[in-house]
């Protein structure tokens, strides 16, 4: 019985926060992307805009649920669904932190650890295919259908450069659980050089990192990669003809999509929870550090505000965040909040990356797509792979 | 031998009858769309039932690679083919009702090998079986069935040379 009770506070937990997530991760972006344009961004509802995913949220709850004319229903409402099933069930299996113990109950910071994590992420986003692909075809409309078929060729061939740049690092920690995978990182060099498998001996996996992380734009959709929908062809490809909470639906599989790579990315090649140098030299220092640093800005700007609301605002932040520092500094709560850190920090990086590129590159046109995943993307992997297996076999003997 | 989960057989008959159902659904279904996806509805419980039997890893292979990669492919070409829902000919009708004998006479012989082949083996139980992990899989796909293995791959190779001799004639 406990273990239903434990697993249904963590699953109530991880979706809160995964939920809450998932809405400010489009303010952080739709804030970057204003500064990246010299822009505001959001800025009239709540402080700096921090309540608009909430009106968001309304707005798309109480819009008209519009169906087309001549779509076929059934595969049209079933579309939306599966993206955002198939996208928010990945989350199952991703840890967050190691084994740790709240009043007398030893779990997992994760929801299940499955032998295969790895290998049920990607069927996964295998399978997630459908629902973009469902959606192009069930609109009954050109450019819906375009955008449709050009996803599923586009999620078809990145998938193969993928999945020979996660073979590679899977070679050398020789697991496939996520939670074994992350704890095989765990070692430093001469002391203080994480043995994060980007950084790792025999052959560290800087490029296959990195057309991980390339593939991953392009199976989330994401710009350079927004080909199924580009708006300049396509109105808005697959998502056309969706209105109301079917197209949120579509939203939030893109996004938790994101969060999902950026977190597959982390656990694999990044360490996970794992601090960037040990603990015992102090590296604890560092989110008290960068949350106190923070604080002290906000509290100098709202000295001399330049806006008038920026008086009251900025300093109670900046409280806030002096606050939130000095939780990492009590050795009591390290053990819980130190791994949460990190684990944030590398994917929340990530993640920027992802808005920073958006703000930064062109999309490519469809022919460049292709040619680029199967005449440069799948041949380096496939060296990438060939030369760690090299290694590998040459230093375990 | 440890004792499976208490919810395995009902999984086991939920995935069981989705299969069967999904099954008989591609069979019906007259728009090669709906036909396909019933395919992948069967795909993805067969998934399921290799894991209520602990044979991880072809669950895994099974979802990656037919559910996701080779209906991914078919439904491709259905959507660019923009194919149509199919039309009942003359012997479509003669076909439904010489179906019906046949059907029964398989349904006959299929209960009938496995009532005297099957019945004296050991039996399946679910959770019984724990060679079915990577490791496990790994090892005997490159000791004991290395020639099999390297026999597939070979074969695999000779027909994508195939396809694509095929596709240049035709430009």
């Amino acid at each position: 019985m406990n273990f239903y009770v434990i697993t249904l506070i963590k699953l109530g937990l991880v979706m809160a926060v995964f939920m809450t997530t998932l809405a400010y991760l489009q303010w952080v972006e739709r804030k970057v992307l204003a500064h990246i344009q010299l822009r505001l961004g959001p800025y009239r509802v709540g402080p700096h805009g921090l309540l608009q995913p909430l009106a968001d949220v309304i707005k798309l709850l109480t819009k008209e649920g519009f169906v087309p004319k001549n779509v076929n229903l059934f595969f049209y409402l079933l579309a939306p669904f599966l993206a955002v099933t198939i996208a928010l069930t990945a989350i199952a299996v991703i840890p967050f932190g190691p084994v740790i113990e709240i009043a007398g109950v030893t779990t997992a910071m994760q929801m299940t650890d499955v032998p295969m994590g790895i290998l049920f992420v990607l069927a996964l986003s295998s399978v997630g295919v459908y629902g973009v692909a469902l959606a192009g075809w069930a609109s009954n409309n050109k450019y819906a259908l375009l955008g449709g078929l050009r996803s599923s060729a586009q999620m078809i061939s990145y998938e193969l450069p993928m999945a020979l740049a996660l073979a590679a690092p899977l070679l050398m920690i020789n697991t496939l659980s996520l939670r074994e995978m992350v704890e095989k990182q765990s070692a430093f060099y001469f002391g203080f050089l994480p043995s994060w498998t980007i950084f790792q001996a025999p052959f560290p996996q800087v490029i296959s990192f990195f057309i991980f992380l390339i593939a991953a734009f392009a199976e989330t959709n994401r710009i350079p990669f927004d080909l199924p929908e580009a708006e300049n062809e396509l109105v808005a490809g697959f998502h056309t003809e969706y209105s109301s909470m079917n197209f949120a639906a579509f939203f939030m599989a893109e996004y938790a999509n994101m969060i999902t790579v950026t977190a597959i990315a982390t656990l694999l090649f990044l360490g996970g929870w794992h601090p960037i140098w040990p603990v015992e030299l102090g590296s604890w220092i560092v989110p008290v550090a960068l949350f106190v640093g923070a604080g002290v800005i906000s509290i100098f700007h709202g000295m001399q505000p330049a806006r008038p609301f920026d008086r009251i605002t900025l300093p109670v932040a900046g409280v806030a965040f002096i606050g939130i520092g000095l939780l990492f500094a009590i050795p009591m709560l390290q053990p819980y909040l130190l791994p949460i850190f990190w684990f944030t920090a590398k994917t929340g990086a990530l993640l920027f990356v992802f808005i920073w590129v958006r703000g930064t590159l062109p999309r490519f046109r469809y022919d460049q797509l292709m040619s680029f995943a199967w005449k440069f993307m799948f041949p380096v992997a496939l060296v990438n792979l060939l030369l760690t297996a090299l290694a590998v076999t040459l230093t375990t003997n | 031998m440890p004792t499976p989960p208490p919810l395995d057989p009902v999984l086991f008959l939920i995935f069981a009858a989705i299969a069967v159902i999904s099954a008989i659904s591609l069979v019906v279904q007259t728009h090669p769309i709906s036909s396909a996806l019933s395919l992948v509805g069967v795909m993805g419980s067969l998934a399921v039932l290799y894991l209520l039997l602990g044979a991880e890893f072809i669950a895994a292979a099974q979802l990656i690679v037919y559910a996701g990669a080779i209906m991914v492919l078919f439904i491709f070409v259905i959507m660019l083919l923009n194919a149509g829902t199919e039309k009942a000919t003359n012997r479509a009708s003669f076909a439904k009702w010489a179906g019906i004998p046949v059907f029964a006479l398989f349904i006959g012989l299929m209960s009938y090998l496995i009532n005297s082949r099957l019945a004296t083996g050991p039996g399946v139980t679910l959770g019984g079986f724990t060679g079915g992990g990577a490791l496990e899989i790994g090892r005997s796909l490159f000791t004991t069935y290395l020639l099999p293995f390297e026999v597939t791959s070979v074969l695999i190779l000779i027909a994508i040379f195939g396809a694509i001799v095929l596709a240049r004639k035709e430009i």
